[in-house]
Order: structure tokens, then sequence, then C-alpha cells
């Protein structure tokens, strides 16, 4: 097990070598910190001088790869690659736009990122799951029917309906709760909580219900409900003893992976509800074309995704027995 | 503007063949081609029977080729000759009265400006509904603006009084005399539209559907084709295609009449009819739903298979290729890709002659990067399939005779995972149109100049907070994408019912 381990994290290594090349090549190789430079001044103010200040200000007019006016090991270390992109390994993110260190602010945003992704997650799981086991003890009757369509249906709605729709009906003509905002008091911040978690478990709930329901429908045809029936069980104690047990495996390992995930946050929501987390960091990020934070958040997001990987492989063992890491 | 007028434009202009016009009409002709070869083979035909047996499959395959149709024709671009000046008509001051047709008795000149301005056969088709701009926003079928302005009135005393009022449309509403429209006026004049509208759709869809149902039946007897004992599911099929087909006609009989005197839709902002806007965008979408699976299939079905058929070395690579693309979360990379893209482009104006070019260039690119991010889920799906594939008998027996790798993947194992790879195709297409809104929210989208349901979200997002509210852009946004993405899903699950062998037992 721990070996196993082991060999995952050495592997992870290369794939983090591969996401930082992929990203250095996107940020400097197709476009030259001058392009950079030139968009960040603005139209007006591009002069060769103001170029090469901006570039010297952020590190960005060294060589690229080798850096040949100094001696010894500095020819390496002293280069765009070596500064921006190996040292993201050693979780040093550098510095934004406007002079903020990245990585003190992505520690600061983890809390209002998580404090909705969450609840959205637990809740969100809990209510498809009983619906999808609600549709499945329905199987075939026009309940069964119509709640594919609707989730069909809610399948086919963009999530910003959901968000644009949502604060507009209970913030802005209910006015039930603030249309956006987030407090670091707990018992201030639900106020301002409740509505983007509402809007997030709505806006993902057709497609995972329908996914689950598949699931649940696939096991519901194996030869050991056949046998839990040929016992006498009630319909519902198969779904609930049997059908249940089994299903999640399939949906547990399967969003196993995105749990470390949920630390980045969501773009939509954050943004649209002004919740001060990773998720609204990043769009902002984006809009100010703030390349160091997006290559600090691609760093991240990728890192996460790999222990999310393993964290799949590892909960294969905790829910499933048979299986057996090597 | 009449069939002749139109030809006469479309004679005189510049045409323009934009990157993804070229992409969308190849894409338009491999499907023709694609269903030439289903009707040929009876296996094939059996298949897509069993599709189209689910008469949610007819009504959405329907939807989405009308869609399509308005897309082929917004993709036929021109820009449009300028008015010929010559020097002696300048000279003596004359205006041309007819400036489209040089003089007969001047020399040609040999030079022939054309405008800056691309558009489409569809832009040719919907010159009233571009060209009526209002001043600002105004409300579905209104006859006012919707904002107030400050207005003088002479009262019948002779005073004159400054009052906030909405004022009367540009455009809308010419059928009424200007001044007060009483509301009995205004409803009557509307229900008449509404009737005619839908009367002349009805009478158009009927003769064409009898126009077709003859030709249909004049070349299956000319081909000699016998045509096959009408099943009930097939009369069903017919039967439900024309039902949804009445439908649109109708609907689009009405939506014209209507916007001979109103804004169907309204207006937005800076006062252009919606319905425009929302039919201009659906060009866009499926630009966006389709051009992707250029670069996803060659991508993910070559690595796939290669990696699952091969395994060892070949396997070890390509895995790891996909994972580390997959690791990078989609928005970063997409965003990233974009954006260095967005550089490239301002530092270079030069390439592009017009602004729709350009905005073109970044279509595709959003296209390609998409398609570059989305080929993993496809790959590690026919990588397992492969996996699977090569110990089966027949490609064993394949092997044992001699046939080469490539030879056994293109004959053997490609044809039998062609369903998966379709199905794939067909639900990727609802995630991409849907993604598209959510990329142009944040900026990473298409170009700000073109149309695009993305675009008219993010306006509208702010509409909604003015006082009165403008609810319509957002509403048409919505109710167009929901009809497209509503399609594509139904037809993908009907497609998946038919093709996938395992959801068979499922029912």
């Amino acid at each position: 097990m721990l070996r196993y381990l082991l060999r995952r994290v050495l592997y992870a290594v290369p794939i983090l070598i591969g996401v930082n090349l992929i990203t250095f090549a996107l940020f400097f190789m197709v476009n030259s910190p001058d392009d950079m430079a030139r968009m960040q001044l603005g139209v007006k103010r591009v002069t060769p001088e103001a170029i090469q200040q901006w570039k010297a200000a952020r590190g960005y007019d060294k060589p690229l790869f080798f850096n040949e006016s100094v001696e010894g090991l500095r020819t390496v270390t002293e280069t765009i690659f070596y500064e921006k992109s190996v040292t993201l390994f050693a979780g040093e993110f550098g510095r934004s736009e406007d002079g903020r260190a990245i990585g003190q602010e992505i520690r600061e945003r983890m809390g209002p990122s998580l404090a909705i992704a969450l609840p959205t997650f637990i809740v969100g799981l809990g209510l498809t799951i009983s619906l999808a086991l609600l549709l499945v003890l329905f199987r075939g009757t026009w309940l069964d029917r119509t709640g594919v369509v609707i989730c069909v249906g809610l399948m086919s709605i963009s999530s910003l309906f959901f968000i644009i729709g949502g604060q507009f009906v209970f913030a802005r003509v209910l006015k039930l709760v603030p249309i956006s905002g987030y407090d670091s008091n707990p018992w201030v911040a639900w106020h301002f909580l409740v509505l983007p978690v509402a809007v997030s478990i709505v806006a993902g709930l057709g497609g995972s219900t329908r996914w689950y329901r598949t699931l649940f429908l696939e096991e519901i045809g194996r030869d050991y409900v056949r046998t839990a029936r040929a016992k006498g069980l009630s319909e519902t104690r198969v779904l609930f003893q049997h059908v249940l047990r089994n299903g999640l495996i399939p949906i547990l390992t399967g969003i196993v992976v995105v749990i470390p995930s949920l630390f980045l946050g969501s773009l939509l929501i954050e943004s649209f509800f002004g919740i001060p987390g990773l998720g609204s960091y990043t769009i902002d990020a984006i809009a100010a074309q703030d390349f160091a934070v997006v290559r600090a958040m691609v760093f991240l997001g990728s890192v996460l995704y790999l222990i999310g990987l393993m964290l799949t492989d590892l909960s294969y063992t905790l829910v499933d027995p048979r299986i057996r890491l090597k | 503007m009449s069939l002749l007028d139109l030809i006469l434009i479309l004679r005189d202009s510049l045409w323009v063949c934009l990157v993804t016009d070229a992409l969308l009409w190849s894409l338009f002709f491999a499907f023709i081609v694609g269903l030439f070869i289903i009707l040929r083979s009876p296996l094939q035909r059996a298949v897509w029977r069993k599709v189209f047996q689910q008469r949610m499959a007819v009504v959405s395959a329907v939807v989405l080729a009308s869609a399509a149709l308005v897309a082929l024709l917004d993709s036929i671009h021109f820009r449009e000759p300028l008015p010929v000046v010559s020097t002696a008509v300048a000279l003596t001051d004359e205006a041309p009265a007819t400036p489209t047709v040089p003089a007969p008795q001047l020399p040609q000149v040999a030079q022939l400006r054309y405008g800056v301005e691309v558009r489409s056969v569809l832009d040719l088709l919907l010159s009233d509904l571009r060209q009526n701009h209002e001043k600002t926003y105004s409300a579905p079928l209104a006859l006012h603006l919707s904002a107030l302005e400050p207005m003088t009135i002479v009262l019948p005393s002779g005073e004159v009084e400054v009052r906030r009022e909405a004022p009367r449309l540009k455009v809308a509403g010419q059928a009424f005399p200007p001044g007060p429209v009483s509301s009995t006026a205004y409803w009557s004049d509307i229900a008449y539209r509404f009737g005619v509208g839908a009367l002349g759709g009805l009478l158009v869809f009927v003769i064409c559907w009898m126009v077709g149902a003859s030709l249909w039946r004049l070349g299956c007897r000319l081909s000699r084709v016998r045509l096959e004992p009408s099943v009930r599911a097939e009369a069903m099929a017919s039967r439900w295609a024309a039902l949804t087909l009445g439908v649109l006609f109708v609907v689009a009989g009405i939506f014209s009449a209507l916007s001979t005197n109103f804004h169907v839709l309204g207006t937005d902002k800076v006062g252009q009819d919606v319905l425009y806007q929302v039919l201009k965008s659906l060009r866009t979408a499926l630009v966006i739903g389709l051009v992707p699976t250029l670069v996803t299939l060659p991508l993910g079905v070559v690595l796939g298979l290669a990696a699952g058929y091969f395994r060892g070395k070949v396997d070890d690579v390509i895995q790891y290729v996909y994972t580390t693309v997959s690791a990078i979360p989609g928005v970063l990379l997409i965003a990233a890709a974009v954006l260095s893209i967005q550089v490239m482009l301002d530092n270079h104006p030069e390439w592009f002659a017009t602004a729709v070019e350009r905005g073109d260039v970044r279509l595709l690119a959003l296209c390609v990067i998409l398609g570059m991010t989305s080929w993993t889920g496809i790959a590690r799906l026919l990588r397992g399939e492969s996996l699977k594939m090569r110990e089966y008998e027949y490609v064993q027996a394949a092997k044992a005779f001699g046939v080469g790798a490539g030879r056994i993947l293109l004959r053997h194992i490609l044809p039998n995972v062609f369903p998966i790879i379709l199905i794939t195709m067909v639900m990727e297409f609802s995630t991409l149109v849907l993604a598209e809104a959510v990329l142009s929210y944040i900026g990473i989208g298409v170009d700000p100049t073109m149309f695009s349901f993305g675009l008219m979200i993010n306006n509208a997002r702010m509409e909604l907070s003015r006082e009165p509210v403008v609810w319509w852009t957002l509403t048409s946004a919505f109710l167009f994408m929901v009809l497209l993405v509503l399609a594509a899903n139904l037809l993908a699950d009907a497609v998946r019912d038919a093709l996938d062998p395992r959801s068979e037992r499922q029912s």
C-alpha cells in the first residue's frame, strides 16, 4: 500500500513537469514578454523604456532557458523558466500584477471558497442520490419518466441562467437574501451563502441525478438483487440495503477526484455573488490578464487533480475489498 | 427585398470565405455523404430506424436541422460593392440615382471597391431586422421606448410643457398614425398580423410538404428504389417530423408577419432587434458545437485506439500525455490559450482585412483550443475498448493471417467502436454550446464584435437591475439556447439508446 502510494507520488512528478512545460510554452513562447508588456501597458504608454522597465520589475527581462551572461549553475537559475516555473514546485507562486504575494492570497481565499463548495458538495450529493433512488423506486412509472425529462431539461439550461434568475427572483424581487457579498463571521455569512449554495445545487442536479439513476438501474439488474427478491425482501429493503450500497461504489469513486478541487471554488458562482474566494480571484485575474496568477492557479489546479486521482485509487480499496493496490 | 435584388447583390459582391464558413459547409457535405452511406447499407438503415422510432428524436432532429439551415445561410459571406462614383458624375455634382449599376456610357472603372462590412446571406434576408434600429431598449411588441425622455408638449391652451415620457419608436408601429394609439387598434393590429402570419406559414408549409413528398416519390420511381412496406413506426416518424416542421413554419410566419410592424423580441441597449441577434447567435453556437469535433476526433480516436492496441511503451506515452492535459483545469487551460492568442492577434492587426475576419480567426482558435482540451475523454474511453477488443477472436484471427496493425485497427476495431465515437460526439455538442456561454461571460469566449448567446447573456446581466426591468434579451437568449441544447440532448439520448448495446438491458 505504502509502496503503491510512493509510486503514485513519483508518477505525479513527470505529469506536473509536463503541465509546467505546457503553461510555460503558452505564456512565454507563443507570446514574448514584450507582447505581454505591451498588453499590460496599453497602447498609449508603450515605449521601449517602459517595456524594459515593466519586464525588469517582474523579472521577465531574463533569457528563457539559458542565461549566458552569468557563470556556473546560475546560467540555469537566472532564467525565466527557472524563476517562474520551477519555483512553483517549491510552492513559491510569486507576485501578481498589483504586487501582492499570490501564495498569501491563495491561503486567505481558500476559506470563502470552501464555505460555498463544501455545503454544495455534501448537500448536493445527498439530494441527488435520494432523488435518483426515488426515480429508481418508481421506475417505469410516469414519475420516473417525468423525472428524467426534468433532468434533461435542467441539463439543457446554462448555469448562467440559474445564477442570474436565482439572483433576480430571490434577492431582487423577493428580497429574501442579500444580492451579493460575504462576511468572515459565519453567523453573518450564512445569509450570503444560502442562495449561491442553493443555485449551484440546482444547476448540478439534472446531470448527476440522471447519471446516478443509470448506475442504480444497472445494479438492479444483477443477480444478487434477484436473489434478495426471491428471499422475499420488500422492494424498499432491496433498494436501500443492497442496491444503494453497491451503487454507491461507482458514485463515490467517481466523485472523490473532485474533492481536492473543491478548494478552487466555483468561478461563476463566486464572481456573481461577490464571494472573495479562489474562483473569483481566478476570474479577476483572467479579466485583468494577470498571467502570474493564472499560471499559479493552473499549477495548483493540476496538483489538486493529481491528489484527487490518488484518493480515487485509495477509495477503491476502502469501499470495495476485492480491489488490492500493488 | 425581392429574390432578384438578392441575386443581383450577390452577383456584384466580393465573396469572402471565412475559415469557419468552409469548415461548417464541409461538415455539412460530410453529413450528406454519411447520410448516403447509411441509406445504402441495410444494416445501418435498420440501426437508424431504431433511432428515429422515438418521436423525441424526430422532433429534435427537425429542430436541429432548421437551426443548421439558419447557420448555413449565415455562413455565406460577401462584401457588398460600394457605389461607383465616377469622376464625371462627381464633377457635375449629381448624385447617381442607382449607384450600384454603373452608367453604361462610362468606361467601366477597373477597380471596383467593396465595403468593409462583411455580410452573410442571412443578413440580406433579414436586412429589415438588421437595419431598423431604435434609439435604445424597447420591450417586445412595444410602440414606445422603454426609457423616458423629456418631451415638449404644446397644450391646447398654447402653453408649452416639458414632460418626461417614453417617445414613440422610430421604426416599429409605423402602420399606426402618429400620436397615441388606442389599445383596441393596437391589439387588433397584432391579432391581424398574427393570424396572417400563422395562415401564411401553414400555407407555405402545406405547399412545401406536398411538393417535397411528390418529388420524393418521383425520385424513388426514377431510381427504381422499391419502397419497403411502410412500417407503422416510419409513418409515425414522418407524422411527427411533419408536425414539428409545421409548427416551425407557423412560428416563422408569425414572427415575420409581426416584425413588419414590431420588434417581436424587443430591442437591446443600442436599439438593435433582439430577434436578429438571436438568429445570428445560432451560427456561433453551431460552430462552437461542431468544429472542435474536427480536432477531438482525430486526436482522441488515433491516440486512444493506438494506446489500447499496442500497449507497452506507446500506451505509457499516450497515457502520460492525456493525464497531463486533463490535469490542467479546463477553464484555465482555455483561458491561458485564449489570452495568449488574443495577445498575438492584438499585436498583428495587419493580418486581417476586416473585423469579421479577425473575429472569425479568434472563433476558430477557440474551437481548436476547446478541441485540444476535450479529446482526453474519448481517448480514455477508446483505449479501454481497444484493449478489450484486441483479445477478441476475430482480431486474433486477423493477426494470425498476418494482417498489419494499421489494417486491423481500421477494418476490425474502428467500425466496432464507431457507435461509441458517435454517441460521445453528439453528447459533446450540447456541452460545448453551454461552455461557450460561460467562456464568453468570463471574457475568453468569442470576439465581442460577434453575436453569440454567451455575449447576449453577458450584456443582459446588468439589464435586470434597470428600472423598468429589461428582461427580453435574457429571455430570448434563454429560450433559443435551451431549445437548441435540449434538442441536442434528446437526440443524443435517442442515439445512445439505439446504438449503445449496454443500454438495452437497462430498460
